[in-house]
């Protein structure tokens, strides 16, 4: 499997498998949910573990998932999807059925990494869709693995000593490829084609586990206007912050590259969570980021 | 025809879940629980077993994996012990309120630390409220019949809730004996293939262990609270089958061993009652009143049938190979709570006893028994908890 596979908006099945939720106004996390679930279809069967998503659907008896869903615990999305995907090949059934687990970015990058990990050296065949709004926002917006450095989070406040978000963001992308697994992506909602093009990919592997890491803007989290959802997961890609980048055939490759980064400044500026950030600091981090694109080109 | 092996606990227990025909087995390794997994591996690669095996990173995911098989329909097993047990601590109430009827062996070992890879049951009786049945077993040989026993009671349409089957540590998982193993003609006719009313399907989508707010989460965990009511029945009913076809039975919740017209009587789980039933033997040919009550179900605890042996004795003991810190063993507590509604109650005594391993010898029990007929003459139980074969002062 390799190359592009072509998605076109209007092949799009018009029914949701999301018949509604609870989430905030402007969520991100439901535009991957929804785009995801078009394109896997109603052959699929969800692991989700405690998170925004399972938060805002999964209540009884009100439950708006048009496809088989377990729920399960923080650190078990991977395991629980594993067997899933078990239980589904001595039945017999595994070959038309894709088994995803859908977890955001602290129940992927923290609690869930273990059994991340287990599932991928396995090989075993499960589609692992990590929604990343970069902070625990389910429980108050606490700080992540996956949160990035200089933000403000409820543990990570600032205050007298500084105290703001102090490590960079984990790499997933290069964790999980690490695992020398067959397909491994990073997307962001505010590029639907990317997107579902990657998905529809990661849900063809044949021969093992595939990966999307999906960066989906949360605007209680992150603090700025609903509205600007989309927008800002454009600016998180533009300013080059977040790579889009692809794990295939054992090479990494960089999707959208950027001819001219915007200023890292019209991606911070409207967030509550960088409000703090001196323009020094910031000019700091566009040299990091700087540094990044260099490493990876 | 049963044939007969030669072979231990852990290994009769992965023999249990290769007639059970289990289709998902998923586990992690841990002394002395390793061989049951090393034996269904090898079961599942010479394909004498039909199923998948999961080789999880840790025994958290191996119950999440549990969880996942289960939920599609696949009978799934695990073993576990000790802080592997604790480890998948989070996942045990997971599936047993989801309602998935997987069963698991625990090979009872002392928890860390002083690190002690030694048996006794404080890992599983720590788990008492996760909602799962425990069974306790004393042979090889029972070990094997309970395992495949207790996919049927689990799976059980009133039912539908997990079990433990627990076995000692070293005394039983690796010690050899002659184990009968029933043809595999004899437990498919007990045990039908798994066919859940509820189960993971994409022609007909449901979402399982689906959150629940304050106004039905307590109906949920009364439907649990009514299923494990039935399980003694239906514990009843299935072994009944079980002596039909394959000839074996153990007396159901528990055993009453020489206690018709005994006064006193000791409690016991796992294989201490072996040593106990030597104890009253020799007591009975001296013409001393004493029997044994060898406790098979932990969860639920089986109430009726302990008040109905229990209520013509003068005195009761427990033996618990666990502690309560600052009160006293869990099972004291619980025979205690289960004859307090009588009317007229024995005298009762807990002994803590065999800790990490201590062995528990035959001077020891009759030491138990010494003291429960002293309290019988004198009407008056002196101390209400002893440790028995305690060296000296604390460490």
């Amino acid at each position: 499997m390799s190359g592009v596979i072509s998605v076109r908006p209007k092949d799009l099945p018009f029914d949701e498998s999301v018949v509604g939720h609870l989430g905030c106004s402007g969520c991100g996390a439901f535009v991957a949910v929804r785009l995801a679930l078009k394109i896997l279809g109603d052959q699929t069967m969800l692991a989700i573990p405690a998170c925004c998503v399972l938060a805002t659907t999964c209540f009884y008896p009100q439950v708006p998932l048009k496809v088989p869903t377990l729920m399960t615990a923080f650190p078990a999305t991977a395991a629980t999807a594993s067997g899933i995907a078990a239980g589904l090949r001595h039945l017999g059934k595994k070959k038309e059925i894709t088994v995803v687990g859908l977890a955001g970015d602290g129940g992927t990058a923290d609690i869930g990494i273990q059994a991340l990990s287990g599932a991928l050296d396995r090989g075993d065949q499960i589609l692992y869709i990590c929604y990343d709004n970069e902070a625990y926002m389910n429980t108050g917006v606490q700080r992540s693995g996956a949160t990035p450095k200089g933000a403000r989070t409820t543990t990570t406040p600032g205050g007298q000593r500084g105290m703001w978000e102090s490590s960079p963001k984990k790499d997933l992308l290069s964790i999980v490829a690490a695992h020398g697994i067959p397909y491994a992506a990073t997307s962001c909602i505010s590029f639907p084609q990317d997107f579902m093009q990657k998905l529809a990919k990661a849900a063809q592997v044949e021969d093992g586990p595939s990966f999307i890491h999906v960066l989906a803007p949360c605007p209680p989290g992150w603090g700025y206007a609903s509205e600007k959802t989309i927008e800002l997961g454009k600016l998180a890609v533009e300013a080059g912050v977040f790579i889009l980048r692809e794990w295939e055939n054992g090479e990494m490759k960089v999707t959208r590259k950027l001819r001219k980064r915007k200023p890292l400044a019209e991606y911070l500026k409207p967030q509550a969570r960088f409000r703090h950030l001196t323009d020094e600091e910031i000019k700091a981090m566009e040299e990091e980021i700087a540094r990044a694109w260099e490493t990876i080109s | 025809m049963a044939e007969f092996k030669f072979i231990n606990g852990n290994e009769a227990v992965a023999y249990g879940v290769k007639l059970a025909r289990a289709g998902v087995v998923a586990a992690y390794p841990i002394t002395p629980q390793t061989k049951i997994v090393e034996k269904l591996s090898e079961l599942i690669a010479d394909r004498e077993l039909e199923a998948e095996f999961v080789k999880v990173e840790s025994e958290h995911s191996a119950m999440a994996a549990c969880l996942g098989a289960a939920s599609v329909g696949a009978r799934a097993f695990t073993a576990s012990s000790s802080q592997g047990l604790a480890y998948m601590f989070e996942m045990l109430s997971y599936t047993a309120g989801s309602r998935f009827p997987v069963v698991m062996a625990i090979v009872n070992r002392a928890m860390a630390p002083p690190w002690n890879i030694w048996c006794d049951h404080q890992d599983s009786i720590s788990c008492r409220d996760t909602g799962w049945i425990q069974y306790y077993v004393e042979s090889a040989q029972e070990a094997l019949d309970t395992v495949v026993q207790a996919f049927r009671v689990s799976e059980h349409p009133e039912v539908m809730t997990p079990a433990m089957v627990c076995l000692d540590a070293f005394v039983l998982s690796h010690t050899e004996e002659p184990v009968a193993i029933p043809s595999q003609d004899a437990v498919d006719a007990f045990l039908p293939p798994y066919n859940p009313p509820y189960r993971m399907d994409v022609e007909n989508p449901m979402t399982f262990s689906a959150g629940a707010f304050p106004d039905s989460y307590m109906e949920f965990k009364y439907g649990q609270h009514l299923a494990f009511q039935v399980v003694p029945r239906v514990m009843r009913e299935v072994e009944d089958d079980w002596e039909r076809k394959v000839g074996r039975s153990y007396g159901g919740p528990l055993e009453a061993y020489r206690c018709e017209d005994a006064e006193v009587a000791l409690v016991t789980v796992g294989t201490a009652t072996g040593t106990a039933r030597l104890v009253v033997d020799s007591l009975r040919e001296s013409g001393r009143k004493a029997g044994l009550i060898k406790l098979r179900l932990f969860r639920p605890f089986p109430v009726e049938e302990l008040r109905e042996t229990a209520r013509s004795l003068k005195a009761i003991g427990v033996l618990d190979r666990n502690l309560s810190f600052g009160f006293e063993g869990a099972v004291f507590s619980e025979v205690k709570a289960a004859l307090y509604g009588l009317p007229a109650r024995p005298l009762a005594a807990g002994f803590v006893a065999g800790l990490g391993g201590r062995d528990i010898n035959v001077e020891q029990v009759e030491q138990m028994y010494d003291r429960l007929e002293s309290a019988s003459r004198t009407g008056l139980m002196e101390r209400e908890v002893e440790f028995i074969g305690l060296k000296g002062v604390a460490v």
